[in-house]
C-alpha cells in the first residue's frame, strides 16, 4: 500500500462540491421557493396594512424591499451546512484533503446563487407593488444583487457556528443580524439616492468593498466555525 | 514507506470523566486493531481522536512520527474515514455521492470505476436509484465503496458492519483482512465478532 502526498486538485473538488449542492438544492425545489414565497407575501403585505397611497408607498419602498429581502435571505441559512451535518457528510468535507475555506465558499457561492441572485431578481416585480419611481428598479437588483452575495458569506459563518445547536435558528438571527446592519444602511441608501436623483457610485461602491472584505474573510471563518463545531 | 499511527498517554475528558487515560497505541502496517468496550466507553471518541477530527485530548499523536498536527494534510490525503452516519445524501444517487468523494481527493475519476465499485459491494443496477429510496443497509454500502474506490493507506471505520447483511458482513470482513495484507491498517470499532485471523489486535477501553 503507497502512501500519497497531498494531490492538489482543488479547482476538481471545488467544482465537485459546487455541483453536488446545486444538483441536490434544485431537486428540493420547496426550499428554494421558500424565501422568495416569503419576500412576495410580506411585500404584498405591506400596501394592504399600511395604505394603498403610491406617494407614502414610494417613499418607504427601498427601506421595505430591502429588510424583507435581507429576512427572507435570513430565513434560508439555518438549511446551509444542517443536512449535511445530519447525514455525515460534513464531517467528511472536513476530512477531505482540501482546504476548507475553498470548499465551504464552493458551498455558499450556491446558496447566493439559488436565494440572494434570485431575490434580486424578483425585488424589482414587488417594486411595482409598491410604486416605486421609476430609475431606480436597476439599482435595487444590482444592489441586493451585491448585497445579497454579502450577507450570504456573513450569514454562512453563523450557520457553521450554529450547526452542531439543535435550535440555532434564533441564535443565528442574534449571531448574524448586527453584522447584516452596514449592508442594509447601504444596500437600501443606494435605492434611495436612485430615486432622489443623488450619485450612487458611493453606495455601490462601499456595497462592493463589504463584499470584497467578506469574500477575503469568511470563508477562514466559516471553516473555523465548522471546526468549532464539529468538535462540540 | 513507514506507516503507523502512534498515540502517547493519550486521555480524554467528557463531562467531569475520563474517558480513557495514560493510553498507548501504536498501529502499524499490516494491522486491524479493534477497539474494544463497552458502549459510552468513548470508542467513537477515540476514532475521532485518531482520525483528527477532535482536538480537545491530552497527549500526543504522531504520523510516521511526526506530530500530528504538524502533517495533518499528509495524513489526510492517506486516511478514509467512515463515521456512523454514513455520510450519504438521500438526495443523489449513489454514483453521483461516489463522485463528489473522488473529487474530494481531487481525482476527477470516471463513471467505469465508480459502476465497478458499486457492484463490488453489491449494488449494481442502483447506481442512479436515489439514495434516499434505498435500505438502511444498502445505504452503508455506498459509503463501503469508497473503500474499494479511494486508495488510502489507514482505515478507520466506526462501527462499518451497522445494517449490513451476513452475507456482505464476511465480505467486508475479507477486504479488512486483505487491505491489511497488502500494507494498509485498519482501524476498527465493532460489536460484531472478527474471526480470528493473524493480522487482527484487540485494544480494550473502559
Amino acid at each position: 500500500m503507497s502512501m500519497h502526498a497531498p494531490s492538489g486538485g482543488l479547482m476538481v473538488a471545488v467544482s465537485a462540491t459546487f455541483k453536488r449542492d446545486l444538483t441536490l438544492l434544485l431537486r428540493r425545489r420547496g426550499e428554494v421557493l421558500n424565501p422568495l414565497v416569503f419576500f412576495a407575501l410580506v411585500i404584498t403585505l405591506f400596501p394592504i396594512g399600511i395604505s394603498p397611497d403610491p406617494q407614502l408607498l414610494a417613499e418607504i419602498a427601498p427601506g421595505l424591499l430591502w429588510v424583507a429581502a435581507l429576512l427572507a435571505a435570513l430565513l434560508s441559512l439555518d438549511s446551509l451546512f444542517r443536512s449535511d451535518y445530519d447525514d455525515g457528510s460534513l464531517e467528511q468535507l472536513l476530512l477531505a484533503p482540501q482546504p476548507l475555506a475553498a470548499l465551504s465558499l464552493a458551498k455558499v457561492a450556491v446558496h447566493w446563487l439559488l436565494t440572494g441572485l434570485p431575490l434580486a431578481l424578483m425585488a424589482p416585480i414587488l417594486g411595482i407593488m409598491l410604486a416605486l419611481p421609476a430609475g431606480s428598479y436597476l439599482i435595487l437588483a444590482l444592489s441586493l444583487a451585491l448585497g445579497t452575495a454579502s450577507l450570504s458569506l456573513i450569514g454562512a459563518i453563523g450557520a457553521a457556528l450554529t450547526v452542531g445547536l439543535a435550535r440555532g435558528g434564533v441564535l443565528l438571527s442574534l449571531l448574524v443580524l448586527p453584522l447584516y446592519i452596514p449592508v442594509l444602511i447601504f444596500g437600501a441608501g443606494a435605492v434611495q439616492a436612485a430615486i432622489l436623483g443623488d450619485g450612487i457610485a458611493a453606495h455601490i461602491a462601499i456595497l462592493g468593498a463589504l463584499l470584497a472584505i467578506s469574500l477575503m474573510l469568511a470563508p477562514w471563518a466559516i471553516a473555523a466555525s465548522l471546526r468549532i463545531s464539529i468538535n462540540g | 514507506m513507514s506507516l503507523c499511527l502512534q498515540a502517547r498517554q493519550l486521555a480524554c475528558e467528557r463531562d467531569d470523566r475520563w474517558l480513557f487515560e495514560g493510553l498507548d497505541l501504536d498501529i502499524h502496517r499490516g494491522e486491524i486493531v479493534r477497539i474494544e468496550g463497552p458502549n459510552g466507553s468513548g470508542k467513537t471518541t477515540l476514532l475521532k481522536i485518531l482520525s483528527g477530527q477532535l482536538s480537545d485530548y491530552h497527549g500526543d499523536i504522531y504520523w510516521n512520527g511526526d506530530s500530528m498536527r504538524e502533517v495533518r494534510e499528509h495524513f489526510l490525503a492517506n486516511l478514509l474515514y467512515l463515521g456512523h452516519a454514513p455520510g450519504v445524501k438521500a438526495g443523489l444517487t449513489p454514483l453521483e455521492n461516489l463522485t463528489w468523494y473522488q473529487a474530494l481527493s481531487g481525482d476527477q475519476g470516471n463513471d467505469c470505476q465508480r459502476e465497478e465499485a458499486l457492484a463490488q459491494v453489491g449494488l449494481s443496477g442502483f447506481e442512479d436509484v436515489p439514495a434516499g429510496q434505498l435500505s438502511a443497509g444498502q445505504q452503508r454500502r455506498v459509503a463501503l465503496a469508497r473503500l474499494t474506490l479511494t486508495q488510502r493507506a489507514l482505515w478507520v471505520l466506526d462501527e462499518p458492519f451497522t445494517a449490513i447483511d451476513r452475507h456482505g458482513v464476511a465480505a467486508l470482513e475479507a477486504q479488512l483482512v486483505a487491505h491489511a495484507n497488502a500494507g494498509g491498517c485498519v482501524l476498527v470499532t465493532t460489536h460484531h465478532e472478527l474471526a480470528e485471523s493473524p493480522v487482527l489486535r484487540r485494544v480494550q477501553l473502559g
